[in-house]
């Protein structure tokens, strides 16, 4: 069995303390988690990865309660603003409910496990936790 | 043929929403077209453009509708631009007659969709092997869907509303709650909704949770449902009888736009700026303010998009929109009746319809034939539709004065 990870999406770095990466736009800064041919709000074509900060605060949220067909119920969908750049992520690590996921609370970074595939390969997915 | 500035809606026609078993989507949408020309006293002879909107029927709807209903060899466009696809449509024939191709066109947008159930989050097969394996654009090895956010259309639009709070505060699951109760409670007057059931605000919130603060009455209801709308240029319209003059209602602005790059754009669909810049360019184009509007129509898919829209469109002054709707201006007896049709959480919401549905409502109400509902003495209206993705259209309507 191969002792290796792999994270949930390529944006998800597992070197060191794990964290996000964003394809920079080196003419106006604007971030991206997937590629482009073209920055889409300046249309310049170079982009350098940035380290996406592990903090940040919960802007929006929704408790989802009904979902696709092995999609696990309820949990926690929001917009983190990590040092202005807007991610979206679950919040874990805290209870489903609106008595304990507010608007404008401090989250961060924390990752966990998806177990492991038919070759031993375990795949690690993140979420924000209250901080 | 001549091309003309001034553009008119000059019939119009919904199907009733709801369950249709016993209808396909030609069925339906042919149902529409022959309403809406009969209602403009014209036939499919006089039309020079159709454009069909459908999205989920599988392409090419707009040409099994013309063996329907009159096959002239006129050129079809098919349209498709997610919950924007009927306005888009509608936009398209309008498109052709201002540009003078033609006098008069014809738009249809049809949907059938009861029983649809939840929309957005698509589930994964199951194979027989499990292997951790990048694919897509974010080299994902599960599907994302419940891990990283979500995709579902309740969840999407609960984040919009609550997004709002965040930036402006006072909202809360009642505040929402409160939206949806007005809209059903419209709805009672509209024999052609969905459902037209009158819900109290302790229904509302006592009945299944979707997507947080969104229980499931404060979601747009899946139907079939089909509309459609023929447009005439102003010049050709003055040849009409005095009564076709009468009964045509003005386009006053028709506008499409998508949104422009936002930061955040790209982890929650930003459905703001799109709609500002639309309702802007709308007001400029129309030459009246939102002051001057009788009634409007905007795509509540949910009833935390409702909330943000009064801000999006100027119904009130900015980051103003949870006071504006606690002082009843949006019921149908306040200042600015904002979907007395009961809009797409009871009205119901087949996807490519709506766009033309919620002109409908509009001109019905100009004409001055809306029945029991109507609002007295409306001259003008707005309509508003938001697909995701992003496009948002907007028309603005008027009275006609000939």
């Amino acid at each position: 069995m191969a002792d290796t990870k792999i994270p949930l999406v390529d944006y998800l770095s597992l070197d060191g303390e794990p964290h996000l990466i964003a394809q920079e736009c080196t003419s106006c800064g604007a971030k991206y988690f997937d590629r482009r041919n073209a920055c889409a709000g300046c249309f310049a074509t170079e982009f350098s990865p940035v380290e996406v900060g592990r903090e940040g605060v919960l802007t929006s949220f929704t408790i989802v309660a009904f979902a696709a067909p092995g999609v696990k119920v309820p949990f926690v969908a929001g917009v983190v603003d990590c040092g202005g750049i807007s991610v979206r992520g679950n919040v874990i690590n805290t209870e489903p409910d609106p008595d304990h996921v507010k608007l404008g609370m401090p989250v961060r970074l924390a990752t966990y496990s998806m177990g492991a595939d038919d070759h031993g390969t375990e795949a690690i997915a993140f979420g924000f936790e209250p901080a | 043929m001549s091309a003309s500035d001034d553009i008119w809606i000059l019939g119009i026609n919904m199907t009733k929403f709801g369950k249709h078993p016993d209808k396909d989507i030609v069925d339906l949408g042919a149902e529409a077209m022959m309403a809406a020309l009969a209602d403009g006293g014209v036939t499919m002879g006089d039309m020079g453009i159709l454009a069909a909107g459908n999205l989920m029927g599988g392409g090419g709807v707009g040409q099994q509708l013309q063996k329907q209903v009159g096959q002239t060899g006129i050129p079809v466009y098919n349209v498709s631009n997610a919950c924007a696809t009927g306005a888009t449509a509608l936009r398209t024939a309008i498109m052709a007659v201002k540009a003078g191709e033609c006098d008069m066109g014809i738009a249809v947008g049809v949907e059938k969709l009861a029983g649809a159930g939840l929309l957005g989050g698509g589930g994964t097969p199951k194979k027989d092997e499990k292997v951790w394996e990048p694919s897509g654009r974010f080299g994902a090895v599960a599907n994302p869907d419940g891990v990283i956010g979500t995709n579902t259309m309740p969840g999407v639009f609960a984040q919009i509303g609550m997004e709002y709070g965040h930036k402006y505060g006072g909202t809360s699951f009642e505040l929402f709650a409160k939206i949806s109760e007005k809209n059903h409670s419209h709805s009672t007057l509209n024999p052609l909704a969905a459902y037209s059931k009158e819900m109290s605000l302790e229904q509302i919130m006592g009945d299944m949770m979707i997507a947080y603060p969104n229980t499931r009455p404060m979601c747009s209801a899946n139907c079939d449902g089909a509309a459609a709308a023929v447009v005439v240029n102003g010049a050709k319209l003055r040849t009409l009888s005095k009564e076709q003059q009468r009964r045509a209602v003005k386009v006053r602005a028709s506008v499409l736009t998508t949104d422009p790059w936002e930061e955040a754009c790209q982890v929650l669909p930003d459905v703001n700026t799109l709609t500002k810049n639309a309702s802007a360019q709308a007001y400029e184009s129309a030459g009246v303010g939102p002051d001057d509007l009788d009634l409007v129509e905007l795509h509540d898919c949910f009833a935390t998009a409702e909330l943000v829209h009064y801000d999006n469109l100027r119904l009130c002054e900015e980051g103003g929109a949870v006071d504006f709707f606690e002082s009843g201006a949006t019921w149908r007896n306040g200042a600015t009746p904002v979907n007395v049709s009961g809009g797409l959480q009871s009205k119901g919401h087949p996807i490519s319809a709506t766009g033309i549905a919620n002109i409908w409502e509009v001109c019905h109400h100009v004409r001055g034939e809306a029945g029991d509902r109507q609002i007295e003495g409306a001259q003008v209206g707005l309509a508003h539709v938001i697909g995701l993705g992003s496009a948002c259209g907007v028309h603005i309507l008027e009275k006609s004065g000939l």
